[in-house]
């Protein structure tokens, strides 16, 4: 009843016989009413957003030209920051590690990923409890299973290093002690953790191919190996290009990893980007510097972007 | 032909029991490590059921640490901002992908522009707004900084993308306005999505770490993350006691978890990928 009566006022508002200037006046209500109703849909949202992000984005922007402590007056310096960064070796060695993670990190977590969706995507018993499994390090606490695997990797009395001493190798390497295993172990424990996250997008992307196209592949004659090359690939490539850009970023992130497991070192053979703008900003009380360096991890993160946004568009050209 | 088939099954199953065994070992190390003496964990080969298991361990973190107290606090903490967050993104979010409006697109670039961008990038600005506004050494900072994430938007609003808008043309010429259309019609349309982004949201408050390293000094204060690293490192060598703290640590992210994942692999093959 009460529906009739508000799609009867509607019907009344829209009435041709009305003055032409009211109706014009009326739209423009609704117009602006419905503007109002959006805006406080996304209010409670973008409120809290614009104040705890957006704002202290652009204060980053701002606060990297000048020099400030915290609680003297702030100095503006134009460029030193950047210059200072330029020449401090410190910079210099947690840009280059935070690349080599980078480059450790993604392909090997994309191969495992793929690898084990398929995996998980075949017709077998058990299939939802091999998947659970499979994301439990996922969502395990960092700090907990950090501490599992120093002990599992400890290289004195670790089961990892008593067995490789069990099958004959005698000085087994120290992982996270040996500055030239220690970015190593962390690549391995990052795969290790992540590495659920992205299996469970690629499932979902495998899930989502037609069983039509194998139909017609099988009646083409294709076997089991070429159906893979010819049409889960090619299928999967949009959800490929979206795991590795988000999977890029996210190694671009990298600290409480590092600071579990190694603390940046030994020597500074694991800093990275992220452990230097919190050295320089929450040690150093360094806050402009600090903010210079957030600007260098952003282009990085940002170039990295792009780049790979123009890989996809090329490739879909293809 | 059949041959193959069975030799294609045993090679599959096999890679999988390997899978399994790595993903699985150091839980089942952490288990088993929980209920041993100190002297007994690092015995090799190792014993994984102990002939005495230690089950005193369990009762003895509770003492050792403040163990309740930073579970309170990051209760209170990860619910509040998963509630904040399931609140505002969805509602955000209907507006994004369901009503038209003046600046929606420049609105919705920012947010999807601010996710390209690592929080680490400003965390140092932030928490000097967050201090010159007297909200150092509280929760609350916590839970403004995590609570009104551009993610959470941007999935919902991907997930609201596959609702045929018919369904919400429908519902208006039946008189409902917009709240109520988000209320009766996109909430309960929603459960896959929403079940994903608890399960996110509640699994990274939970397990975060830095936030709440910068902001609570104080121990009545600190979140069960930064609790647990305190006890590492202040008692490195009681390996059993951190071993059955940390087992307590996982256990309420694995009851959501487990409780949410009927709707997990769905609500990420309708949220995330089409991005």
């Amino acid at each position: 009843m009460k529906n009739k009566e508000e799609l009867g006022n509607r019907m009344d508002k829209e009435n041709p016989n009305k003055k032409p200037k009211i109706k014009r006046n009326s739209k423009k209500v609704r117009k602006i009413k419905e503007n109002l109703t959006a805006y406080s849909f996304i209010a409670p949202n973008f409120i809290g957003f614009a104040i705890f992000t957006l704002g202290p984005i652009l204060f980053a922007v701002v606060l990297s030209l000048y020099q400030w402590d915290g609680s003297n007056p702030m100095k503006f310096v134009g460029f030193d920051n950047y210059l200072k960064m330029w020449n401090d070796v410190r910079v210099h060695a947690a840009f280059w590690n935070t690349i080599i993670y980078a480059v450790g990190t993604v392909p090997l977590t994309l191969v495992t990923s793929i690898g084990i969706a398929i995996l998980l995507n075949q017709k077998i018993k058990g299939r939802n409890i091999f998947r659970t499994v499979s994301f439990f390090p996922y969502v395990a606490s960092l700090v907990a299973v950090a501490a599992v695997w120093n002990m599992i990797f400890s290289p004195v009395n670790g089961p990892v290093n008593e067995v490789l001493r069990l099958i004959g190798v005698t000085n087994p390497p120290k992982w996270a002690a040996d500055s030239d295993w220690a970015m190593f172990t962390v690549i391995l424990f990052s795969v290790w953790k992540q590495m659920g996250y992205y299996m469970v997008i690629f499932l979902a992307g495998l899930q989502g191919i037609s069983a039509e196209l194998y139909e017609a592949a099988e009646l083409d004659g294709a076997n089991k190996w070429k159906q893979f090359i010819n049409v889960t690939l090619p299928q999967l490539k949009p959800v490929t290009f979206f795991v590795l850009m988000i999977l890029t970023i996210n190694s671009f992130k990298v600290y409480d990893i590092i600071y579990m497991i190694t603390q940046g070192g030994p020597g500074t053979s694991t800093l990275v980007l992220v452990y230097e703008i919190y050295n320089t900003g929450f040690m150093n009380w360094d806050l402009g510097y600090s903010s210079a360096i957030s600007m260098l991890l952003f282009a990085v993160v940002l170039i990295v972007t792009l780049i790979q946004f123009k890989g996809e568009k090329n490739f879909a050209n293809e | 032909m059949k041959k193959r088939e069975r030799l294609t099954r045993t090679l599959i199953y096999l890679m999988l029991i390997v899978v399994t065994v790595t993903m699985l070992f150091p839980f089942l190390w952490m288990l088993s490590s929980s209920i041993k003496l100190d002297k007994d964990i690092f015995v090799f080969p190792m014993q994984w059921i102990p002939d005495n298991p230690q089950w005193s361990n369990y009762r003895d973190i509770w003492t050792r640490i403040p163990l309740m107290t930073f579970i309170k606090n990051t209760a209170k903490i990860t619910l509040t901002v998963t509630a904040l967050q399931l609140l505002t993104s969805s509602f955000a979010a209907y507006a994004f992908s369901k009503l038209h409006f003046k600046g929606r697109d420049i609105l919705f670039m920012a947010y999807i522009a601010t996710i390209a961008i690592p929080w680490q990038a400003y965390m140092v600005p932030q928490f000097i707004m967050m201090r010159s506004l007297g909200l150092n050494n509280t929760h609350l900072a916590i839970i403004l900084l995590q609570a009104f994430s551009a993610f959470g938007v941007f999935m919902m609003r991907q997930f609201y993308q596959g609702i045929p808008d018919s369904l919400i043309e429908a519902a208006r010429i039946d008189g409902m306005n917009d709240y109520q259309i988000y209320a009766r019609i996109m909430l309960p349309l929603s459960k896959p999505a929403i079940s994903t982004l608890t399960i996110f949201t509640f699994v990274t408050t939970w397990n975060d770490f830095l936030g709440p390293l910068l902001y609570l000094t104080r121990d009545e204060l600190k979140t069960i993350q930064i609790g647990l690293r305190m006890f590492i490192t202040q008692y490195s060598a009681e390996y059993g006691l951190i071993m059955a703290a940390s087992v307590v640590v996982l256990i309420p992210v694995l009851i959501v978890f487990l409780s949410l994942q009927k709707y997990f692999v769905q609500g990420v093959a309708a949220t995330g990928v089409k991005g």
